[in-house]
């Protein structure tokens, strides 16, 4: 990612309101991110983790409320807004039938890409630079999610949005994408994430946010 | 279009076309229905030349037109399930370009190769030469909007689970106008008119569909992904 001065990017939720099956999930939900920043969301499973992000990534639209960016309502600016966005869902985006550099290389001809890193220097970094040759279907399930971290390596976008970016990654998986987020965040960017696992960054401050009602 | 949005739309169009090289299976079957479910026709109906000519640019159009529906899960499905299709519209270009490479590329490997296998077809139900020559040229004109049209079908039930009878009830009825200007101009032309006015018809529907499928169609994908 290109260097970004810290708080002069943000990302807002303005009054968020999420509405699934006709069940109220989250109601008037607002916060701010500034460059810089990591956000951790958390809550019960079915409390509307996914559909928030997915809300803040443009792919849904909220019941109520709005998504700002910069200043401007995302829909307002899609592509402006896309061209800084990088988003990691429950699925990882590969296609099976390409080879984990012929998935990369898509990606990085789609646009957006950073030129001072290469497919095999990103597939290094994620410890996959022996599988670059082979089906993305032979990967496992943690093979996978670092392929797609590899992905967002490669991106120039400042802001990350990652679904559950911790499942299926072994320990030494986890402390790569712990060491990503950390550069990632000391550059300028930001991230918001959610996981049910503890996460410990060294050199950037993590933001907890709740959200759903507390059954209790 | 700009530069890098050019540089994506080749990229798309790589992409599926080394997707469809290596998942033969995906384009070489609606192939097989297409040739299979034609020549049942001779075989059911009995092998007089006459009938059969009569009716080969209606069986040839109608299968044609199932095989392209039989083909049409493949544009979508995959990126869909494999969360590709978030991506390309999160990605930061027009997502309608992705979408018009795609379509692009199902004509390609589907509506080509169903003009190419025509001849043979027309050959089996005893269609003349001249016959073969404006029923591929009908086809020529009559595939790529079978793809477009379908596109929208397709991008509408992607999110459905089991859509493919969803899908045939949504976009056949939509191919109605095709199947009568395709098949209609091989009868005019064999019965010795002019067929322009059907090609010229057949065109038009093209453009309409060129300029206006892939829009609905990627609207349709925001809302279903």
């Amino acid at each position: 990612m290109d260097l970004v001065e810290p708080g002069t990017l943000s990302l807002k939720a303005d009054h968020l309101t999420c509405v699934r099956n006709e069940i109220e999930l989250f109601r008037d939900l607002s916060f701010e991110l500034t460059s810089g920043q990591v956000v951790q969301i958390e809550g019960s499973n079915g409390c509307g983790k996914t559909s928030l992000l997915r809300i803040l990534c443009g792919l849904a639209l909220p019941a109520a409320g709005h998504v700002i960016w910069c200043g401007t309502t995302i829909q307002k600016d899609r592509i402006s807004y896309n061209t800084r966005l990088s988003y990691i869902g429950h699925q990882n985006g590969i296609k099976g039938d390409l080879t984990c550099e012929e998935n990369l290389a898509f990606y990085q001809s789609l646009g957006n890409a950073r030129e001072d890193i290469s497919i095999d220097s990103a597939l290094d970094q994620v410890g996959l630079l022996e599988k670059d040759e082979s089906p993305a279907r032979k990967l496992s399930a943690g093979q996978g999610r670092r392929l797609a971290l590899a992905r967002l390596i490669m991106t120039r976008a400042p802001l990350w949005i990652l679904d559950e970016p911790f499942t299926a990654l072994d320990p030494d998986g986890r402390e790569l994408f712990e060491r990503c987020f950390d550069r990632h965040c000391s550059k300028g960017g930001m991230i918001i994430f959610t996981t049910h696992h503890p996460v410990a960054l060294e050199h950037s401050q993590i933001q907890f946010m709740r959200i759903g009602h507390d059954k209790h | 279009m700009t530069n890098t949005s050019l540089k994506a739309f080749n990229a798309m169009v790589r992409r599926d076309f080394t997707l469809a090289l290596r998942n033969k299976s995906e384009w070489a079957n609606p192939l097989f229905f297409f040739i299979l479910a034609c020549s049942l026709f001779p075989l059911g109906i009995g092998p007089e030349p006459n009938t059969l000519e009569k009716i080969a640019p209606g069986i040839i159009w109608v299968t044609a037109l199932l095989a392209a529906m039989l083909s049409l899960d493949g544009i979508f499905r995959s990126d869909f399930e494999d969360g590709s299709l978030e991506q390309q519209i999160l990605g930061p270009h027009p997502f309608t370009i992705l979408v018009y490479a795609k379509i692009l590329v199902h004509w390609l490997i589907t509506g080509i190769p169903l003009m190419l296998l025509s001849p043979l077809l027309g050959v089996i139900l005893h269609l003349p030469a001249d016959g073969i020559i404006l029923l591929m040229i009908s086809l020529l004109l009559g595939t790529p909007v079978l793809s477009l049209i379908g596109s929208i079908g397709v991008a509408l039930t992607v999110g459905v689970k089991r859509g493919g009878m969803l899908l045939s009830l949504l976009v056949l009825p939509l191919y109605i106008p095709v199947l009568i200007f395709g098949a209609g101009a091989v009868d005019v032309g064999l019965g010795g008119l002019d067929t322009s006015g059907h090609f010229l018809l057949m065109a038009a529907i093209l453009v309409l569909a060129i300029t206006l499928a892939p829009l609905a169609t990627a609207a349709a994908l925001k809302v279903s992904v």
